[in-house]
Parts: structure tokens; C-alpha cells; sequence
């Protein structure tokens, strides 16, 4: 398996993407695009995690099971990040985050 | 070699779309696209012989967050809703920040020897299966536990900001009164 496949490659690859997506963090100006950039950078993150178990520490499934956990953590996160987006767009008809400053006065 | 060729496919894949998903000018578009990033990580994943995690990866994120992602907005803009440009200062000090992230990292890992492949990594999906509910050295029961009473309070949370008196809070809003919960709560 996975034969010719380094390390350095995936590392450049993940780091690559996880930037991007911090691009589109400090960019974007509508909160679910945000979110969307949150995505792609926890993804790069997960890509690490398994890859540097399967390529380098190959003693147990420790980065498996932290990938599985990242999981759990970014579903529970969107799903309650999109409940707050959707109930401030009923309360101030616009997900822009420079007009979202409810909780300041 | 076909792995390699395999995995610089999924690579090119997955970089191209992050690139199209953060800089889409239409929102669903931008959606679709990281769609496409996460089953490109899923191929990888199957690549790499964890078939299990792959599925994981294919049913919880592409199936289930990329759903929530695209009717959240479907709830809140038109379908062809176009997202503005940002302007160039924020472009311009976004490019530096992730060029300068990328030159740090590339130069660490470069310059940094991995260790040569340690042990033989036995990734059965029994040998998973047993680990995670294993309570011995190298068990990971308790965070899978904690997992579980996680999901049970997104799913609560989730329910009681949705219920939330939103009417009520947006006349108060547009009244010009204050919004604080102890205000609130004095009326009712």
C-alpha cells in the first residue's frame, strides 16, 4: 500500500489548504461562507491527523481516533453555529458580521 | 506509483476547490465546491486504506453537514445570490497572512528529519471498533462517552436557540428598548 507516498507531500498539501481556508476566514463577508472556510481549515487539520498516524507513528490508531472525534466536534459545532446564524437572520434580516453586533449594547 | 499519481489527483483536487470555495463570488456555488473538497478527502482516506473512516467522512460531512450548509442557505438568500468581492486592502493583507503561514510551514517541515516508519499499523475495522470501547491503556472510551453527551446538548442547544422568542425580541429591538434577558423575562 501507499507505496512512494512522503510525508512532506501530504504535509505541504494539508498546509496548503488550511491556509486557504484562513484566507476565506479573514475575508468573507457573510457568516455561513465563514463557517464554510471553518470547514475546509478543521478538514486539513483531520488529513494531518490520520496521515502522520498511517505514515510515521504507526504504532496505534491514535490519530484515527482523534479524526473521529474532530468529526463529532465540527457537526455538533455547524449544526449549532447555523441554528445561531438562522435565528440572527430572523432577528436582524442579515447574516453580515459587521452589522451583527447585538450582544454589544 | 499508481498510489502516487492517485493521491497527487486528490491533492490537485482538493486544493483547486478550497481555492474556488473561498474565493466564489456565488454562495451555493462556493457550497458545491467544498462538497468537493470533502469527498476528495474521503477518496484519500480510501486511498489509504481506512475504508471505515472514509465512510465516516462521506456520511457525516458530505452527507449530513454539506445538507445542513446548503438549506441554511436556502432559508436565508435568493438561490443566484452573489457574495460582494472584498476590497483589496482585505485581499491583499488575506494573500500575505496565508503566504507567510504556508512559507513558516513549508520551511519547518523541510528542515525537520521524520522518524522512519515505526511498527506495523494493524487498521482493521475490528481492532478500531475494540480500541474505542477499550478502558484499558490505550482505550478510548472515555471521550467517546463524552462525545455522546456532547451531541445530546448540541441537539438540546440547538432546539432551544431555534424555539428562542424571536418575535418578541424583535419588536423590543426595533422599539429601541434594551434586549437583555432580565428585561425580558420581567414583562412575561
Amino acid at each position: 500500500m501507499e507505496t512512494g507516498i512522503q510525508i512532506g507531500d501530504v504535509l505541504l498539501v494539508t498546509s496548503i489548504m488550511f491556509f486557504i481556508g484562513v484566507y476565506g476566514f479573514v475575508t468573507r463577508k457573510n457568516l455561513i461562507a465563514v463557517l464554510m472556510s471553518l470547514e475546509i481549515i478543521i478538514n486539513a487539520a483531520a488529513i494531518n491527523f490520520v496521515l502522520i498516524n498511517k505514515l510515521v507513528f504507526t504504532t496505534n490508531l491514535h490519530g484515527v481516533f482523534f479524526t473521529f472525534f474532530i468529526l463529532a466536534v465540527a457537526a455538533v459545532e455547524v449544526a449549532i453555529g447555523l441554528v445561531i446564524i438562522l435565528n440572527l437572520y430572523r432577528l436582524k434580516d442579515s447574516i453580515d458580521p459587521e452589522e451583527i453586533t447585538t450582544l454589544k449594547h | 506509483m499508481t498510489e502516487r499519481i492517485i493521491f497527487y489527483i486528490l491533492a490537485f483536487i482538493m486544493i483547486v476547490f478550497s481555492l474556488m470555495s473561498v474565493t466564489s463570488t456565488k454562495i451555493i456555488r462556493s457550497a458545491i465546491y467544498l462538497l468537493g473538497v470533502l469527498m476528495a478527502t474521503a477518496g484519500l482516506y480510501f486511498l489509504f486504506n481506512l475504508n471505515f473512516l472514509g465512510a465516516i467522512q462521506l456520511t457525516v460531512y458530505a452527507g449530513g453537514i454539506m445538507v445542513l450548509i446548503v438549506i441554511a442557505i436556502l432559508l436565508t438568500h435568493h438561490v443566484g445570490f452573489g457574495l460582494p468581492v472584498p476590497d483589496k486592502k482585505h485581499m491583499i493583507l488575506g494573500w500575505l497572512a496565508a503566504m507567510i503561514g504556508i512559507t513558516i510551514s513549508f520551511f519547518q517541515f523541510t528542515t525537520h528529519t521524520f522518524k522512519p516508519k515505526i511498527g506495523n499499523l494493524d487498521d482493521r475495522v475490528s481492532k478500531m471498533g475494540a480500541d474505542m470501547l477499550h478502558y484499558g491503556d490505550g482505550g478510548f472510551v472515555l471521550p467517546f462517552e463524552v462525545i455522546s453527551i456532547l451531541l445530546l446538548a448540541g441537539i438540546i442547544a440547538a432546539i432551544t436557540i431555534a424555539k428562542g422568542g424571536i418575535p418578541h425580541l424583535k419588536k423590543r429591538l426595533k422599539s429601541g428598548q434594551p434586549t437583555t434577558v432580565s428585561s425580558s423575562t420581567k414583562k412575561q
